[in-house]
């Protein structure tokens, strides 16, 4: 019942955006190709879904490879660095620098480097994307706990290794949390995004491509829509995670 | 016999060239309650982490237990309660008094016994599943207390710990403190800057003033035991109160006008 109350809001906004923006194409006289009906949208979802679902499954897998690798990479980088504080003064500002490089240029290299058509061309894109935010948050994290309480382990004789398992590690995890979860995103848009550039005839970015490409815009917003469902579901996947491992938070329960 | 023995420990920081404790020389007794009172400046803190071995002194030697303060430290021979409660965030009310006694490998139906007992102790028996963000202030520097002591360590540091609180909670606590103190016949080291409070606390109130961080002076409180709401009200609690006050009023002449309004 209470969920039911929380989620009411947002389950009506979204039906009035619906509503209006089918009504609006009947009343504007919008075209097909412009912007499709959404009633339109879901029936080629249901239609095309023996050719989208396989190609959504093909670009998630590609999505979920890269999380894996970025986030993990990620995660293993900061903690290596965290102990090291020197590294980390002259890691971090190139870090952030490189943070700031928009890493889809990079997407036809990666083509060239790991295979056009091949699914590691994208994982490698998703990686990457993956990779900085959940390093820099990770880092961020390992370096804000209380010095109050590293005070108070060292009262109890704790071992560096100890005050890291103890209080870094659980300070950390709510900045990692949000880190996986910008990544999850991301990863859905390295791959896609790697596909844009080439790949197996049964990828979600190839499909949607090719879709634009003849004026079938209906189905391309149906593959969208596929992308986004698996998109939103790993964001959910690592939201639920968090929930279950960040149980002592008030904050982190909302959203 | 004595706890803690300071012998002409001096701190200077060299971010500053601050001497922040000069030759200080101080000997605690086995029970003891002594406060440590003085204006932000004076080292009162500075000394307590003396004691604890969190910074080590530039010169001179700090004994607990007859052991040098580190070694000390390592054997686990104290409890720290620092102003904020500094309880752990991802642990419960339980966990959290649990924690020293994890690190100095207790089995679990030790602690969970331990635990017990110190929720008792300090009237929170109810909340041992709560975190920490679901209780007020004072009920986390319970908390807190409740961790320093699950270990009966012989020797009780205490920075400040109820400075954040309101009048009405820093009283009850005060209260409760003692009574803990009584039951436990532990060493106290209680850093504060409320003067009725180190007098209606402790055994023995140390003076200190600033720049450089000195004993200005020591005063007996000779208030009969166990203290109670009426203690505040007698006429000797008063006397000490102003005693204190002038030694404080003497050596604070070269004070900073908003140090010595603190104190007033």
């Amino acid at each position: 019942m209470k969920h039911v109350r929380e989620w009411l809001p947002a389950l009506v906004v979204f039906a009035i955006v619906i509503a209006a923006w089918e009504g609006s194409i009947a009343a504007f006289h919008i075209q097909q190709f412009l912007l499709p009906r959404p009633s339109a949208i879901v029936r080629s979802f249901w239609t095309e879904r023996h050719s989208l679902w396989p190609a959504g499954w093909t670009t998630f897998k590609e999505a979920l490879g890269g999380f894996f690798i970025g986030s993990g990479l990620g995660i293993a980088v900061a903690t290596v660095v965290g102990r090291f504080r020197g590294v980390g003064t002259a890691l971090m500002p190139i870090a952030i620098a490189a943070n700031a490089v928009p890493i889809i240029a990079f997407a036809p290299i990666a083509g060239a480097w790991f295979g056009e058509v091949s699914p590691h061309s994208k994982m490698a894109i998703a990686a990457v994307l993956c990779f900085l935010p959940v390093m820099v948050n990770t880092l961020r994290g390992l370096s804000s706990a209380n010095p109050r309480q590293i005070e108070l382990m060292r009262s109890y004789a704790a071992s560096e290794l100890e005050i890291w398992r103890r209080v870094r590690v659980p300070t950390a995890l709510p900045f990692v949390f949000t880190a996986l979860k910008v990544a999850s995103v991301l990863a859905m848009i390295g791959a896609i995004v790697g596909e844009y550039f080439g790949g197996a005839f049964n990828a979600l970015g190839v499909l949607i491509n090719s879709d634009a490409q003849v004026f079938d815009f209906v189905t391309a917003w149906a593959g969208i829509l596929v992308a986004s469902i698996l998109g939103l579901s790993l964001y959910g996947a690592v939201a639920g995670t968090e929930r279950l491992v960040v149980r002592w938070a008030p904050d982190t329960r909302d959203f | 016999m004595s706890v803690v023995e300071i012998k002409g420990v001096t701190k200077t920081f060299a971010r500053g060239n601050v001497t922040a404790l000069e030759n200080i020389e101080l000997e605690l007794n086995t029970g003891e309650f002594v406060s440590l009172i003085g204006p932000s400046g004076c080292g009162k803190s500075t000394l307590l982490r003396v004691i604890g071995d969190l910074t080590p002194p530039t010169a001179g030697s700090v004994t607990v237990n007859g052991k040098p303060a580190r070694q000390a430290r390592n054997d686990g021979d104290y409890g720290i309660v620092f102003q904020d409660s500094v309880l752990f965030d991802w642990r419960t009310v339980a966990k959290n008094i649990a924690l020293p006694l994890e690190m100095l490998g207790w089995s679990r139906d030790r602690r969970r016994a331990r635990v017990e007992e110190m929720l008792d102790l300090v009237e929170l028996r109810n909340f041992a599943d709560h975190h920490p963000w679901q209780l007020s202030g004072g009920m986390q520097q319970r908390v807190s207390i409740a961790r320093a002591l699950s270990f009966e360590p012989a020797l009780l540091l205490m920075d400040e710990p109820f400075g954040a609180l309101d009048e009405m909670t820093r009283e009850r606590l005060n209260l409760e403190l003692l009574s803990i103190w009584e039951k436990l016949g532990s060493t106290v080291v209680f850093v504060t800057h409320s003067i009725s409070e180190a007098v209606f606390l402790s055994t023995r109130v140390v003076v200190m003033s600033p720049r450089p961080g000195r004993i200005a002076g020591v005063v007996d409180i000779d208030l009969p035991s166990p203290r109670t709401v009426e203690t505040r009200e007698d006429p000797r609690f008063f006397e000490l109160v102003t005693q204190v006050r002038e030694l404080l009023r003497k050596r604070g002449e070269h004070l900073l006008p908003e140090e010595a309004a603190e104190l007033l």
